[in-house]
Formats: C-alpha cells, structure tokens, sequence
C-alpha cells in the first residue's frame, strides 16, 4: 500500500509548507498583525484575475531555472552557491547583445541573446568545477567569490560600456528583442508575463529527462551519490564535475538573460546581487531537487513574492513577513527528521493496531 | 599626503574592516572545528548588528559613553540566541549543515528587516546611531618613531581586540582540554564518544561560540563602519569570514591573517586614490581584488583544502 519513503516525499514538504505559514502566523499574532487578512490578501495578490497570475507566473520563471541550476550540481554532490552571479552576467549578456546587435531581424536576437546569455553563466560556474575538479578547490568558496567579481564587473560594464555619462541604467532593448508580446499582454491585463516561462518548463521537462533518462544524468547523479565507487565503475569523476557545474551556471545563466529580454527590458547598476539566486536554492531544497517538483515550489515561493507585495499595501504588516515564512519552511524541509520520526511513529502505530484487530478476529473465529 | 600618514590609513582602513571578519571567521572555526559547517554565519552577523544597533538607539541615554561597547556584547548574545537554531537542527534533529546554514541567512534579513519595520515606523532602517566605535590613539606606543604613527594612531582599538582573540582562540583550541575535544568530535566523534567526551555537548558548544562571535562581528560592522542597521548592513561580510576560515585552513591564527588580508583588500578601493601610480586604475580592479586573489591563493597555495574530518557529518549515537 503505503510506501514509507515515497510519502515522506510528498509528506515533508507539504507538512514544511503547512507548518512554515503557521510560524508565519504566530509571529504576526505577537506582533498584532491579523494573519487570516494577511494570508488573505497574499491569496489574491497572487492569483485573484489575469493580471495577478501574469505576474506571479512571471516571477516563476528565474525561480524554476536558479532551482534547476541549483539541482543539478546539487545532484552531483555540489553546492553552488554561485547562482546568483551566473543570473546577473546572464542578464548582462543578453542586453549586451540585443543593444549591440539591434539590426539583427527579431527571432535571431533573442536566441542569440538567449545563448550568450546561458553560456556568460555557464563559463562562469565552469570555472569553480574547473577549479574543483583539477584543484580540488572548494566550489563553496569559488563560487562566493565568482559572485563577487561578477557582481563588481557587470556594474563596471553597464557604467562603462551600456549607459550615457552620468546615468545608472542601459537604454531599452528594442521591442523585437523583448519577450513580451501584445498578445500575452492582452491575455494577462498589461502584466509582465513574458515567453521566457513556458521556456523555463520546457527546460524543466529537459532537466527531468537529461537526470532520469540519459547517460550523463546518470553518471552525475551516480558521483553524487558515490565519487569513489563511480570511478570504480570507470566513469570520469573530472568531467562529470565539470559537466555538472557547467550545466548548473547555464541554467542559471538562462534565468537571467529571460528575466533581463521579458522582465527587465534593461540592465542597471546594482547596489547587491540579485536575490533570485538564493531564493532559487530555497526552491530547489524544498522540492528536493526533483525537477517537477521545482515547478511546485516556484509557483508556491513566486505567489509569496508576489502576494506578499499586497500584504503592505492592504496592512501595515511589513512584506518581509513573506520572508519569515519562506524561511520557515525550508528550516522545516532540513529537519525533515523530526517529520519522518513521527510518520514512522504514526504508521507503525498503524500497523500494531491493525496487527492487533487481526488477531483479536483470529480469536473469534 | 606623507608616506607616514599614507601608512597610517592604510593601517587603520585595512583594521577596521578586518575586524568584523576577525571576529566572525573564529566563530565559524570554533564552530567547523566541532564538526557542524556554518555557511550560516552571514545570518549571525546580521542579528548582531541589528541587536546592537537597537540596543544603542535605545539605550544611549542611559549608559553614555559606554553603550557602543555594551552593545558589542547585546550583539554577541543575539547572535548566540539565533545559533540555538542551527546547533538544533543540525546536532539533535539531523539537518544537513547547509541547508540549516541556509536557514540561517534567510531568517535573520527576514526577521531583522520586519522588527525594524515594527520598532521605527514602517521604516526599513534604523536612524543612524550616534557615536559609533571610532578611532583610538594609543597612549605610549603612538610615540615610537613611524611604526608608532602607522600603527597605533587613529586606528582600531577593537581590531587589536580581535588579534588577541585570535591568538587566545589558538591557545584555546591546540593547548587546552576543553579545545582538544572539541576539536576530537570534529574529527572523529565516534573515537570521541567512546572516551566518554559528549559528542553532543562540544558541538552545541562549537556552534554557540560561532554565533557569539558571529553577533559580536555583525556589531562591530554596525557600530564601525555603517553605523545603522538595514537589509544591505551586512552584504556578504559573513560569506568573507567563512572563506577566511577555509583560507586560514580552519586555524584560528590562519583565519586571524586571513581576515587582515580581506580588510587590506578591501580598504584598497578606498586608499586606492591617494596611492600615486595606482591613482590611475579603474576601481573594478580594486573591487575584485580580494575575491580573484583569494581564488588564486587558493588555487596555487593550498589545493585541496583540509576540513576536519567530521564536518558536516551528522552524529547519530547507537543507543
């Protein structure tokens, strides 16, 4: 019937989910906020009319491919932290290559910028797996500080290179380049839902496919899970790592350059990296790197986002209670111990009374 | 501008930007040397400086002089309340130290950001404070000829502070009992347990440390260099002193030398522009330094960096 493992999987992070809003609530009671309101007006934040889904739709797409990224060097046993540094080159790319080359007829620009945009990330992650593969270099370290440089360098390109003296933001892309279109944003009442989403669930569906159904899926869950007996069995630990970190940056990469040609429109100077980047770690834990249920965890983590904006506008509840119960939740999903201890406990409870009813039956017959 | 008092800012802008990262990368070793990771101590920093900033917006008229340096320890205290959370997680709930870490970071912009909402009117910062930490002029030392000038003038008194601590915190780890098991359960806790040392309890140890002085570094960047409290106070100083503490091979005396070469390269951009025949060069140089040398160093000098054995690695005692 039940299998133990299979729902704990389902269980810990709806459990995690349940359990992160009800810490969320119980600090707006201590702080006289009404959560029921609250909790109300994120709902239909969220999701009440086109324009609300557009808009939370749009906020998925960099979530569901930082996550990916995230995945994918976490499948193969690494922590790359570096997503965020990836998303923000990745976008510098893309707008850098639609300004550059405006002549370029519509459709060739924006693949073009789509794949400047995912290799810019890609080459940059290359380097920690690089690094890490040859030098045994600690990939946590390389990428904090692949982030870093990559954070100072767009800032001094975009100031140098992308804007007029004086000004912080790069012009426009022209509208052939730009992911949105009159007809989505008929659709979705002038949100800014772009093309770039159903881009990040095909890739999503790759992802599934390239860990499941191919060989170097498998080779990178396999030194995930075991370095030393994968390169027992012959395969090639060096490239695997590589492959892993390269693939994760150019996710992340992606994620930019769609946020930066349908979101953004244009790049600016900055004052922090990007958020996305952490957020996409927290999506990808929550769903425990399983690429379908990423798209689950963005669409929960981007209607908080999303939601969480009309939180303030509808109370004086600050937004950053949002944060709480993102936070919450992924605090719930690590200790998922304490959670399978009690389904464990639950279910065997189950099974002794079942145990115990059978035998009183016995009895009787 | 004369090459002694050149000297003297470059001195004193390189200690007052270590000392965060002094503090901050000897919790983190105390707490890797028990085996429990901490990529959560940007979030330790966060509450210290959020703490502390509140203490002296609140408390100034009632300690005076004394509130910036009480504060310190109000940070410090914070920050070891909020590592309860990972040290939980991680030693008695088998968290993956990461994602526990993770936790951490998320949670204290969070709650911190959306308490200073709460106390100041909606605000996402605090006013400034009033006197921060300052500079110190040593008494009788700043009288030697250039080195006095250089080093002991206007400079950081709580950056010597957190030299010392670096060494103290040597001495603690390599030459004394306690240090001794804490750093066994870091590296081989079953060993550990079946001497009769508490597995359980060194590691709550090594963690709590790591958030005292996580908190107390996150207070002294509040009380030094922002001198207030919001989201952007803390942006990335705690993910520095965590690579200082890999740096510095997870060795107090490493972490200590290693912190001092991050807040060298970080008061490059700012010195940059007095210095001559480095006038000249762009300042992304100056901004990237730290992060391209550090992976250079790291690269070239050290290769596969060591770990204590057990970190990371969740104990799970057979009953």
């Amino acid at each position: 019937m039940f299998n133990k493992t299979k729902l704990s999987a389902i269980a810990v992070p709806v459990m995690s989910v349940i359990a992160g809003f009800i810490v969320g609530a119980i600090v707006m009671l201590i702080f006289g906020y009404n959560p029921i309101v609250n909790y109300g007006s994120l709902f239909s934040g969220a999701f009440s009319g086109a324009y609300s889904i557009g808009e939370t739709l749009r906020d998925m797409t960099p979530l569901i491919l930082t996550a990916l990224g995230f995945a994918v060097s976490s499948k193969a046993g690494f922590f790359n932290i570096g997503g965020s540094g990836q998303y923000l080159l990745g976008w510098f790319a893309a707008i850098l290559v639609t300004l550059k080359f405006h002549t370029l007829p519509g459709l060739v620009l924006i693949i073009f910028a789509i794949l400047a945009a995912a290799l810019a990330g890609g080459l940059w992650s290359g380097i920690a797996g690089y690094l890490r593969a040859y030098f045994g270099t600690s990939e946590v370290i390389t990428t904090i500080m692949l982030n870093y440089i990559a954070f100072y360098f767009v800032n001094f390109a975009v100031k140098n290179w992308l804007t007029a003296k004086g000004e912080d933001s790069s012009a426009n892309i022209p509208s052939k380049a730009s992911l949105r279109t009159p007809f989505l944003e008929n659709l979705t009442q002038n949100s800014t839902f772009h093309w770039g989403f159903f881009i990040a669930l095909l890739v999503a569906v790759i992802v599934w496919f390239y860990f499941n159904k191919t060989n170097s899926g498998f080779e990178l869950r396999s030194v995930g899970t075991n370095e030393a007996a994968s390169r027992y069995a012959g395969m090639s630990v060096k490239k695997t790592i590589i492959v892993a970190m390269f693939v994760s940056g150019i996710l992340a990469g992606l994620a930019g350059g769609l946020d930066g040609l349908g979101n953004y429109q244009n790049i600016s100077v900055s004052n922090s990296l990007p958020q996305v980047g952490y957020d996409g770690m927290a999506v990808a834990l929550l769903a425990a790197n399983n690429p379908l249920g990423i798209l689950l965890a963005a669409l929960l983590f981007a209607a908080l986002s999303i939601g969480g904006l009309s939180i303030s506008v509808f109370s004086t509840t600050p937004t950053e209670i949002v944060s709480i119960v993102t936070a919450s939740i992924i605090f719930f999903v690590g200790i998922k111990y304490a959670f399978e201890y009690l389904i464990n406990k639950f279910l065997t409870k189950k099974e002794l009374i079942k145990k115990l009813n059978s035998a009183k039956g016995d009895k009787k017959a | 501008m004369s090459f002694t008092t050149l000297l003297m800012t470059v001195f004193s802008t390189t200690l007052i930007y270590a000392a965060p990262l002094i503090f901050t990368a000897l919790g983190g070793t105390f707490s890797e040397r028990s085996g429990i990771v901490n990529v959560g101590l940007e979030g330790m920093m966060v509450v210290g400086a959020f703490s502390s900033s509140v203490f002296t917006l609140s408390f100034y008229n009632m300690f005076g002089n004394a509130t910036t340096w009480i504060s310190l320890l109000v940070g410090a205290i914070f920050g070891l309340i909020f590592s309860i959370l990972h040290a939980v997680a991680t030693i008695n709930l088998r968290a993956d130290h990461i994602i526990s870490g993770t936790v951490l970071n998320l949670m204290a912009p969070a709650l911190c950001v959306f308490l200073t909402r709460v106390l100041y009117n909606q605000k996402g910062q605090t006013p400034i404070i009033k006197q921060g930490l300052g500079t110190y002029t040593f008494p009788v030392l700043s009288k030697i000829p250039i080195i006095g000038k250089a080093l002991f003038t206007q400079t950081s008194l709580i950056a010597y502070f957190a030299i010392l601590l670096g060494i103290v915190s040597w001495y603690f780890l390599y030459r004394t009992n306690i240090g001794l098991r804490l750093r066994s359960v870091g590296e081989n806790p079953v060993a550990a347990d079946t001497l009769g040392i508490n597995v359980y309890k060194y590691r709550y140890l090594g963690v709590l440390m790591s958030g005292f002085l996580g908190g107390f570094g996150g207070a002294v960047m509040a009380q030094s260099i922002t001198l207030n409290f919001s989201a952007s106070t803390i942006s990335g100083q705690g993910f520095m002193a965590l690579a200082a503490m890999i740096f510095g091979k997870w060795n107090p005396l490493g972490a200590t030398g290693a912190a001092l070469f991050f807040g060298l390269a970080q008061s490059l951009p700012i010195v940059g522009g007095y210095i001559p025949f480095l006038a000249h060069v762009n300042s992304f140089w100056f901004q990237a330094a730290p992060y391209i040398i550090t992976i250079v160093v790291l690269v070239i000098f050290f290769g596969k960096a060591v770990a204590p054995a057990a970190d990371g690695v969740n104990y799970i005692k057979n009953k």
